[in-house]
């Protein structure tokens, strides 16, 4: 079974959701916290259940996502 | 090689094949017609590209694109078509490119009609288009003076990145004359690193006129400002036809100054001490021979085709020191010597006023 | 087990963050166009031409060859560097008011006469930069700070629709729609854009590509909230599709 990461750069995200819609699995959720910019940043909530898909790297209009995926 | 008869506006053409011109942009306007017909046939001979553009605007930003990648690039039009360029002159200036543009002017304003004028000095010489920023500009009065000034052109644009307008006239254009091409090979110009032409083994180049932030827009001005210094100090060019021992001096380029020359030569013999300084600059202006002149003329006389407008920068040389006294014609007619000579008269023997 | 990286940034874009509103999607489209230009291998021989508007600092995110252009200009400014660089791949990026209004003649008349460069269009429906007046791709009764009642036909006339126009002409070789509001399109748009680029490599002519994009600021909606504002109101009047492909040029 695939396993993967999203890993979403803090200080790139502008918190617009995009990625939070994008994801099948509905793991991502935007912060409380703000970053530097003022944006509530993109988190994974549960990172043991992605899957490497990268559909919210593919939807983010910042180029703040990368993915990896491990095959086991 | 031997003189030969050529047209003002092929022999402009053909002065810019050799002066490396291998890219050529360009839309239809009387009285220009020959310098994109010719170079219709010509460029590709020389394996270059001759384009008619859909637009005078579209023309002037091809020729912002061929600037940008590093080609030796001219335009030409005249009047109207002149006024549409001025936004691409404007980005082309400030991104600091070298392209050629020929301005075969006509009477104006508006359509105007397709006679001779030069009421587009304020506009070649001013700035034309919007912000801070400098054409050099030949006014040549003869065709040979087209073809050694276009080919110089080329040079002066590689040299100080600028662009460079040939103010011509209708009459200069379409007037023949015996011509000879001293340049014997075609140009090459300089090596360009900083050109777009693909980022090969280099950090990218970038080619543009915009600068959002104010303090790097203004030392991007500064510094254009010290380029503008630096052509004004080392480029200005006149012609000075006997006017170091004056009453009268004459003040006038191009087609006009060629009729100034006679009236010069029938006030001589008829024992009037008249005297021509005329610029083959006019931007940067030459200003210093007017001021001087001032010491030992009791006057001037600015001849244009136009209402006015280059007396204003005699006036600015001469600095109060002597009256500057104007004659003009519009609507595309040209001064008579009779005319230009009555008015010198006029003013010689009225005594200074 | 090992970890591979699946997605990451495109070596042809910069490390600069983009000034594009949070939720605008004219940031993926940013990226690929960079995607293309790394998977083509061309990004040091390639030269793109920028517009005026809200991409007009497109030059700081691609790391390559760049040359300004005035606000509709593109595509002339583009042919003079084509005619320089034949052998180079030359693009131009504008948005609608840009290429459908200031510049219809020189998009028209690059297309007419086939220039081999690849024209891409981002059509969000209205002047992002400028603060959200009608543009010429505005949808009837869209609001706009200049359609404050919404877009009047009988006052402001019809959105235009450009991709279709430049397809009937022969000069065109490639010319397509996409939108980038979900995953399929933006996978979608990718391969159309790649299109578009492998369109001049191999000499077929003018490409045109628009891309559907959104304007959450000045649509007055939230990034997600524009999404479904651009397929329920956009999408509609501005179908996705192919409208000439290279092999239909000849016929």
């Amino acid at each position: 079974m695939a396993k993967g990461r999203a890993i979403i750069c803090e200080d790139r995200c502008k918190g617009c959701g995009l990625c939070v819609t994008a994801c099948p699995q509905g793991l991502i959720e935007l912060s409380k916290k703000l970053n530097n910019s003022g944006f509530h940043p993109a988190v994974v909530s549960d990172m043991e259940k992605c899957k490497g898909c990268a559909l919210c790297a593919l939807m983010c209009p910042d180029v703040a996502i990368e993915v990896e995926k491990e095959e086991s | 090689m031997s003189k030969v008869l050529m047209k003002g506006n092929e022999a402009v053409a053909e002065a810019a094949v050799l002066g490396g011109c291998r890219y050529f942009f360009g839309y239809p306007i009387t009285p220009q017609n020959e310098i994109p017909e010719y170079l219709a046939k010509r460029l590709p001979e020389v394996g270059g590209t001759f384009l008619q553009a859909e637009s005078e605007i579209s023309a002037i930003n091809m020729v912002f694109g061929a600037a940008g990648s590093g080609a030796r690039v001219m335009t030409s039009s005249s009047g109207p078509g002149i006024s549409l360029k001025q936004e691409g002159i404007s980005y082309i200036s400030g991104a600091e490119l070298p392209c050629v543009i020929v301005n075969m002017v006509r009477g104006g304003p508006g359509l105007g009609n397709i006679g001779p004028a030069q009421s587009d000095y304020f506009q070649a010489t001013k700035g034309g288009g919007h912000g801070d920023y400098r054409l050099i500009v030949f006014g040549p009065a003869s065709v040979q003076e087209l073809v050694d000034l276009t080919i110089e052109a080329f040079e002066l644009a590689d040299r100080y990145r600028n662009p460079v307008m040939i103010l011509g006239d209708g009459i200069l254009g379409q007037m023949m004359e015996p011509v000879e091409f001293k340049v014997k090979e075609i140009r090459k110009g300089p090596e360009k690193p900083w050109a777009a032409t693909g980022a090969k083994g280099r950090a990218r180049n970038l080619i543009t006129s915009l600068y959002i932030v104010p303090e790097e827009l203004e030392e991007h001005c500064r510094k254009l400002k010290e380029k503008y210094d630096r052509i004004a100090a080392v480029e200005k060019r006149h012609e000075s036809y006997f006017a170091d021992d004056t009453e009268i001096v004459l003040a006038a380029y191009g087609t006009t100054a060629r009729i100034c020359k006679a009236v010069v030569d029938q006030a001589r013999d008829e024992g009037i001490r008249a005297g021509l300084i005329r610029p083959v600059t006019l931007w940067p202006f030459p200003d210093e021979p007017y001021y001087k002149a001032a010491e030992h003329a009791d006057a001037f006389l600015t001849v244009e085709m136009s209402n006015g407008q280059m007396v204003e920068d005699v006036r600015l040389s001469v600095n109060g020191r002597k009256p500057v006294h104007f004659l003009g014609r519009t609507g595309g007619i040209v001064p008579t010597k009779a005319e230009i000579y009555a008015e010198v008269k006029k003013i010689v023997e009225g005594g200074v006023r | 087990m090992s970890a591979a990286k699946v997605f990451t940034k495109p070596a042809s874009m910069t490390d600069k963050i983009m000034h594009f509103c949070p939720g605008c999607t004219h940031g993926i489209i940013q990226r690929l166009v960079a995607e293309v230009i790394d998977e083509l291998d061309i990004r040091e021989n390639t030269i793109a031409v920028g517009p005026v508007g809200c991409a007009v600092f497109c030059y700081d995110y691609w790391d390559v060859d760049f040359h300004q252009a005035s606000h509709g200009r593109a595509p002339a400014v583009a042919t003079g560097v084509k005619r320089v660089h034949p052998d180079k791949v030359v693009f131009s990026l504008q948005g609608d008011g840009d290429i459908a209004a200031i510049g219809t003649t020189e998009i028209v008349h690059a297309a007419a006469r086939g220039e081999k460069i690849s024209c891409l269009f981002v059509n969000n429906s209205i002047y992002g930069m400028t603060g959200g007046q009608m543009a010429p791709t505005t949808i009837v009764g869209q609001k706009t700070t200049t359609t404050p009642g919404g877009r009047d036909s009988n006052m402001a006339g019809y959105p235009v629709k450009l991709t279709e126009m430049l397809a009937v002409l022969d000069g065109t070789a490639y010319s397509a729609r996409v939108s980038v509001h979900n995953p399929a399109n933006v996978i979608k748009a990718k391969k159309v854009i790649k299109k578009a680029f492998e369109v001049q490599i191999k000499g077929e002519g003018f490409a045109i590509v628009e891309i559907l994009s959104t304007c959450p600021t000045n649509w007055g909606l939230s990034p997600v909230e524009s999404i479904k504002w651009l397929e329920e109101n956009i999408l509609p009047y501005f179908p996705i599709g192919e409208f000439k492909t290279p092999g239909e040029v000849s016929r």
